[in-house]
């Protein structure tokens, strides 16, 4: 007896102790921002929280994005889901198909009696996550884009102008040659492959990845990365690994470490590379576009992004999307936006944030940062606004397993581009069979 | 008169049986149950739709090259893990049964990596033969072997059989040392006396009366080569390269957690279980024929 008297005791103090900060609506957040970039989360939050009184953001971190995404599904089948959560661009169709389980930020927006403008956002990245109808249903978190990198130490030790980053890809293989030729193990590399060589080359030649612009006109869209351009790239590429001119590191993101390590000196990669470059290398590094094929009519057009953008999920009180409109109100405030761009190498999402970091001379300061930037800001065209395919994720990873078989010889580049289209495509038709309503 | 004492209460036995029984289903037949449920749909990531899709999901298996493919993986894998593991810990479990002076510490140290999380039993290895960072294949590349696991499939197997063995070599160490000690001192040196040298006498005296502790052994590797060995591929080559070292209990991870296809990825594991159970009759019923107790 005395037991359960005492633990209701204990339940009631717990209670007596939390009612204080119930005055305050809780909004949780779920995201994958690991390391310095999880520091920049929570002091988001933590800023936020501090300057006003009816709401608290609690950030929680739940894993690399995959897995985050994965936890939130979970969640939602159980019923209980976070209010806010973190999605990579790879998830960006599964999200828009889950009609029910998202709740479009436009709304949100006008809920919470914000006024939303999406004219604001930088017009390739809102575009990324607006709905056919023009809607907007995610808010741009941390957005990146492909760039490329290179060691301006190891160029001058090869004989090469440190300050003429190559610009195509003949230009490249010269280079790689080069460096070589200087004794460099690594000329170049490139961390995600099916992004930088597969989805950010088709948009920057303006040349479709999948039918339909690229899945933007719904989800009867097909791979098409068999085009003589892609299978010209890649037999490109497969040359430069037999002459270990370009070295495979891995899948995702495993080569990233090698850039600023010394190890390679060339890289395509994500301008979020950035805030680990300028910390780690102990070289003179520059950054520049993408390479091209100066060949192709309309190249170079524009890169698409990656990064991340923030989604509200269904079915909450009225008074937690108000606390969320009024985050979200915060986050795209353009001292927030620049601040975060400075901190992070993430592109600035709207267009005032992009002109104040201009203005406080911080791209002058850091040649390079704007590459990124000026990548992006360009006129899209159908092919190139961005890519939205169902079952993302497994394609990626269907092009990571095929074209690995070209790096170790075991798959001509036509083979291998033609079976990872092959195997993508039945994902395409198992999403679209799942998601008809 | 009776000595036996007799239950006649019909619910006695149900009620004691119960805590086994909720055990079991909760964590057994609950999920088994649910798994092959969702391996005949086809649902969205949030389970919002759910269509019936019959045989669809195991059809689409069955003809996919890749699937197909993780069999082989599998099955070569399995066999290098338990083989390999039983060999070298029934070695080690025999020289050590010899050891006279500080056995303890040798015990010691073999026995410790079974405290070993398979996660981090993973990582351990990645630093010894990363490519880019580890200390094993710059020693190799200083002799001129090109050790690259992220493009070789024969060095990506090699390196989580490896990993694999290592980890489940205590496990294995421990029942053999424990089964080598059972055996009675006299019937080896009997045979010591008649003249059979170490070699004979382990032949024909210990491997025969360590056979129920072998059959044992290798259900369970192959278990743990089939299920547990799941966070050492995680951590190392995750199903790379190409496909080479993903095996089914990966597969079925990858599909339904990473990728978010519960319909597919449940009706792997339903075949998996199906394999898991044929395996282990056919053990019982013909390895263990040949086991003596």
């Amino acid at each position: 007896m005395s037991r359960v008297r005492i633990s209701l005791a204990v339940a009631a103090a717990t209670l007596f102790t939390l009612s204080p900060a119930q005055a305050q609506t809780q909004v949780q957040w779920w995201h994958a921002m690991s390391g310095p970039l999880g520091e920049w989360v929570n002091d988001l939050a933590k800023e936020y929280n501090a300057s006003q009184k009816d709401y608290v953001v609690i950030p929680t971190f739940k894993g690399t994005y995959g897995e985050t995404l994965t936890a939130a599904m979970a969640a939602f089948r159980a019923g209980n889901a976070p209010d806010i959560l973190q999605v990579y661009e790879v998830g960006t169709a599964t999200m828009m198909a889950a009609k029910g389980a998202i709740k479009p930020v436009g709304e949100v927006m006008t809920m919470g009696g914000a006024k939303f403008d999406a004219k604001v956002y930088i017009p390739a990245v809102a575009g990324y996550y607006t709905a056919p109808n023009g809607q907007m249903l995610s808010l741009p978190f941390n957005s990146s884009t492909t760039v490329f990198w290179y060691n301006k130490d190891a160029f001058k030790a090869a004989g090469m102008d440190p300050n003429k980053a190559p610009q195509t890809w003949p230009e490249v293989v010269a280079a790689a040659a080069k460096l070589k030729a200087s004794g460099h193990k690594c000329p170049f590399t490139t961390s995600w492959i099916s992004w930088t060589q597969l989805e950010s080359f088709s948009t920057w030649h303006n040349v479709l990845f999948a039918s339909l612009n690229n899945g933007f006109g719904g989800t009867k869209a097909r791979l098409a990365f068999d085009s003589p351009l892609h299978i010209r790239h890649f037999e490109n590429l497969a040359n430069m690994a037999k002459q270990g001119l370009f070295v495979y590191k891995g899948r995702d993101n495993k080569a990233d470490v090698t850039f600023p390590s010394g190890e390679c000196a060339m890289i395509t990669g994500t301008s979020g590379l950035y805030s680990r470059v300028s910390k780690e290398a102990k070289f003179a590094y520059g950054t520049s576009t993408l390479p091209y094929y100066p060949d192709v009519p309309g190249a170079p057009q524009n890169t698409i992004i990656g990064g991340a953008s923030l989604w509200v999920m269904a079915g909450k009180k009225p008074d937690t999307y108000k606390g969320v409109a009024s985050f979200f109100k915060f986050l795209s405030r353009p001292e927030v936006q620049s601040a975060s761009h400075k901190r992070t190498g993430y592109l600035p999402i709207t267009t005032a944030a992009y002109e104040l970091t201009d203005k406080s001379g911080f791209y002058k300061e850091h040649p390079g940062t704007d590459v990124a930037v000026t990548q992006m800001i360009r006129k899209t065209t159908d092919k190139s606004r961005g890519i939205r395919l169902g079952n993302f994720n497994q394609i990626r990873t269907i092009v990571d397993e095929e074209t690995e078989q070209i790096w170790t010889g075991k798959k001509s580049a036509k083979e291998a581009l033609q079976a990872a289209i092959k195997r993508g495509n039945e994902q395409l038709v198992r999403f679209q069979r799942a998601n008809k309503g | 008169m009776e000595k036996r004492v007799l239950f006649r209460s019909p619910w006695l036995p149900w009620v004691l049986l119960a805590p086994q029984v909720a055990v079991i289903g909760v964590f057994f037949f609950w999920p088994a149950g649910q798994a092959l449920l969702q391996s005949f749909q086809v649902q969205d990531a949030f389970g919002m739709s759910t269509e019936w899709v019959g045989l669809d999901n195991f059809k689409a298996l069955l003809a996919d090259e890749a699937y197909l493919g993780s069999f082989k993986v599998t099955a070569l894998f399995s066999l290098l893990v338990a083989g390999l593991g039983i060999l070298i810990s029934l070695a080690l479990a025999v020289f050590a049964d010899r050891i006279v002076r500080a056995a303890m510490v040798y015990k010691t140290f073999l026995i410790v990596p079974y405290a070993v999380a398979p996660a981090v039993a993973g990582v351990l290895w990645i630093f010894m033969f990363s490519p880019t960072l580890g200390v094993v294949a710059y020693a190799l590349a200083n002799l001129g072997i090109e050790w690259n696991y992220l493009l070789d499939s024969g060095h990506a197997l090699t390196l989580i059989v490896m990993a694999a063995v290592w980890k489940q070599i205590s496990y294995n160490f421990l029942f053999f040392l424990a089964g080598l000690q059972a055996i009675p001192k006299s019937l080896i040196e009997a045979a010591a006396i008649d003249g059979a040298g170490p070699w004979r006498r382990f032949w024909s005296i210990q491997f025969p009366l360590l056979s129920p502790t072998t059959f044992f052994l290798l259900v369970i590797n192959m278990v743990y080569a089939f299920f547990d060995t799941f966070s050492i591929i995680d951590a190392t080559t995750q199903g790379g390269p190409g496909q080479d070292t993903m095996i089914l209990v990966y597969k079925v991870y990858n599909d339904g957690f990473k990728n978010g296809d519960l319909g597919g990825s449940a009706a792997q594991s339903v075949i998996l279980m199906a394999i898991v159970i044929a395996l282990t009759v056919v053990q019982f019923r013909y390895v263990e024929k040949k086991v003596q107790y």
